[in-house]
């Protein structure tokens, strides 16, 4: 199977504009949701793919085409009042953020839906295919998307890469670039254009209930593998990328699997190994540096108390019971694993079954960490 | 010290705030100040939470719009003379955890200079590197700034305002939170600009350190009390005028004016 798929990609003319598609539409939304991630707007990302749906069927609606280039500005354009009105709520009423977020959503969302059901009964085949803006059908995507999603996604990526600089310090301190003089707002808007267009560009291939999952989730992943910037917004460009590609071949092959939901399952597929396995971030990592931290501890406080105690019976080489140190540490620690990780550093031995004694080096290594606690301390 | 006050007092002020009145939501948090800051002083701006400290320094920036009055810098608005100056905002404005370096944060201040698209390149990256010599801050280049303590970020932010090279620096609390040795670090530094006969403004919050740091002092309490060198306005009666006369708070620090007097006399 596997060979015929390769060469369906370079043969088979659908197969090729899905995974070309998929592949842009990643890219863009992937690299660019950094941004919006970063300026914690990803609630507003979904805010604005789910109210762009009337703004999809009325561009339909008003020209009777179904040109991808059309439906997607009316996308735009209808995305855009949305993200006025949320701001126009939070300003001038005592609506917060989230509530503002939630209202808009539903009450755009709700209207696409009305004039959905609307067009869909008119006898007009034409209007048919307009059902897949909801969940994405990557099987319709034809050469005129994939070069609609080129060239705004090329064009957005240019604005993008162009301002770099002043997005990145728009975004990590806004204070500092008012004080420089920078058009902060500008920027402000051009940042929101560019999240907009990071999601009408897959509308018709993920569908608005979930295209803000290809904004958000991408650069969630990225961020867990590294603390370099422009690496996120790459790394969240190829998640996107390879996720998007996935899922749609996975939905084209297989017979009634929806794009969009397909997709994102391919999302969480990348999102839950990142979260478990990436260096430093991971939860895994942390876990095992956790343990690490505590094992270490574990000898410490046996060997400070193996000290101890060699101090108090100088000249006695017999050794001291496991009894008693663990009373030393009031069984907050397991002795006796921390004697065994003791004896394999070479820093405590064995004088009998039951009982332990410190080494030449086990002694040098306790002055040292007692000495260490002193300094520490003398800090606070 | 004295030569430098009265040299300081004769030439342009730095900055000068005529009437200025801000406010949020209809409440006024600076109601009708004027102030002078003369070139080449140390200033603290002092007074109680909700004083408009920041708020005042952001007026001077143009961060905020003001309802009424207005601010020059060197003789000029702020949009014309932003090139000469440097803002240290508070440590806890920005988001630690954003992913980014320290050098990167530090050649931000030399974007004004840079202008549009531009990249920063070697010569902005030497001036970082150096900036960052001056913090003792040299080896943390490349770490990132989510590693960083309080009193690093902190030396960051001042980094930051060092590459600007500018001629007035108003910084927002740079003591706030930071270990003994940063602050020591930061005045030695602060002091140094001075004697390049930089101005430098500061929020300030440890009314004890005031006459040891700063030669020039603004009491606030939305409306300015008072505003000179701290040898003649920093002393009890202002400081009861600008914290209002709460008593555990007077007996508790009406010996740092008597100390401020006691400097200022020996020197």
């Amino acid at each position: 199977m596997f060979p015929d798929f390769l060469t369906d990609i370079y043969s088979d003319y659908t197969i090729r504009n899905i995974t070309l598609g998929a592949m842009v539409l990643g890219l863009v939304s992937g690299s660019l949701g950094t941004f919006a991630v970063l300026r914690r707007q990803s609630l507003l990302g979904d805010s604005i793919s789910h109210a762009v749906l009337p703004g999809i069927i009325l561009a339909f609606m008003l020209t009777g085409s179904r040109d991808p280039l059309i439906l997607i500005l009316g996308a735009a354009i209808v995305g855009w009042l949305a993200t006025l009105s949320i701001m126009a709520i939070v300003n001038t009423t005592r609506i917060k953020q989230d509530a503002s977020l939630a209202l808009v959503l539903s009450v755009f969302f709700g209207f696409g839906m009305v004039l959905m059901t609307f067009v869909q009964r008119q006898p007009d085949a034409a209007a048919a295919g307009l059902q897949r803006f909801l969940f994405g059908q990557a099987a319709a995507i034809i050469w005129d998307d994939v070069r609609t999603m080129l060239l705004i996604g090329g064009a957005a990526m240019a604005v993008f890469l162009l301002f770099w600089k002043e997005f990145k310090l728009v975004v990590f301190d806004r204070a500092f670039a008012f004080s420089l003089g920078m058009p902060v707002r500008r920027f402000d808007v051009l940042l929101t254009t560019l999240l907009v267009i990071a999601i009408v560009i897959g509308l018709q291939t993920v569908g608005v209930i979930l295209m803000s999952a290809m904004v958000v989730a991408p650069a969630a992943a990225a961020r867990q593998w590294t603390d370099r910037l422009g690496l996120v917004t790459t790394l969240a460009g190829l998640f996107g990328a390879l996720a998007g590609v996935t899922g749609a071949l996975i939905s084209a092959y297989a017979a009634r699997m929806p794009t969009g939901p397909t997709i994102v399952l391919c999302l969480t597929a990348i999102v839950l190994f990142s979260l478990v396995l990436a260096p430093n971030r991971g939860i895994l990592w942390a876990w095992v540096r956790q343990h690490r931290q505590s094992r270490e501890l574990r000898s410490r406080v046996v060997l400070a108390d193996l000290y101890w105690l060699s101090q108090q019976h100088a000249g006695d080489d017999s050794g001291h019971s496991i009894a008693t140190l663990e009373a030393m540490s009031a069984g907050r620690v397991a002795v006796d694993h921390g004697l065994e990780d003791l004896e394999q550093a070479g820093l405590a031995e064995r004088t009998d079954e039951e009982t332990w004694t410190i080494t030449e080096r086990g002694r040098e290594q306790a002055i040292r960490d007692l000495a260490e606690e002193e300094r520490e301390g003398s800090d606070v | 010290m004295t030569t430098m006050t009265s040299a300081a007092l004769e030439s342009q002020p730095a900055i000068a705030v005529r009437d200025l009145t801000v406010a949020y939501n209809d409440r006024p948090v600076i109601w009708d100040l004027d102030l002078d800051v003369p070139a080449g002083v140390l200033m603290a701006i002092v007074g109680p939470n909700g004083a408009g400290k920041t708020t005042l320094i952001k007026a001077m920036l143009d961060l905020v719009r003001p309802a009424a009055g207005q601010v020059e810098i060197l003789g000029q608005p702020y949009r014309k003379s932003r090139d000469r100056v440097g803002y240290v905002p508070q440590r806890g404005s920005v988001d630690w955890d954003f992913p980014t370096n320290v050098l990167d944060v530090v050649q931000m201040g030399r974007y004004g200079a840079l202008g549009w698209i531009r990249r920063p390149g070697n010569r902005e990256r030497e001036l970082a590197l150096e900036a960052l010599d001056k913090v003792s801050m040299g080896e943390f280049a490349d770490r990132q700034i989510s590693q960083l303590s309080g009193g690093q970020q902190q030396r960051v932010f001042l980094a930051r305002a060092l590459v600007q090279n500018a001629d007035v620096y108003l910084m927002d609390e740079p003591f706030q939170g930071v270990d003994a040795t940063t602050e020591r670090a930061i005045i030695t530094l602060l002091k140094e600009l001075r004697s390049e006969g930089k101005t430098v403004v500061c929020v300030h919050h440890d009314l004890q350190t005031v006459p040891d740091y700063f030669d020039w002092v603004a009491l606030l309490n939305i409306r300015k009390i008072a505003s000179g060198p701290v040898s003649e306005v920093y002393n009890e009666t202002n400081l009861r005028l600008t914290y209002g006369g709460r008593v555990a708070f007077l007996s508790r620090d009406a010996a740092a004016p008597a100390t401020a007097q006691a400097a200022v006399e020996e020197d």
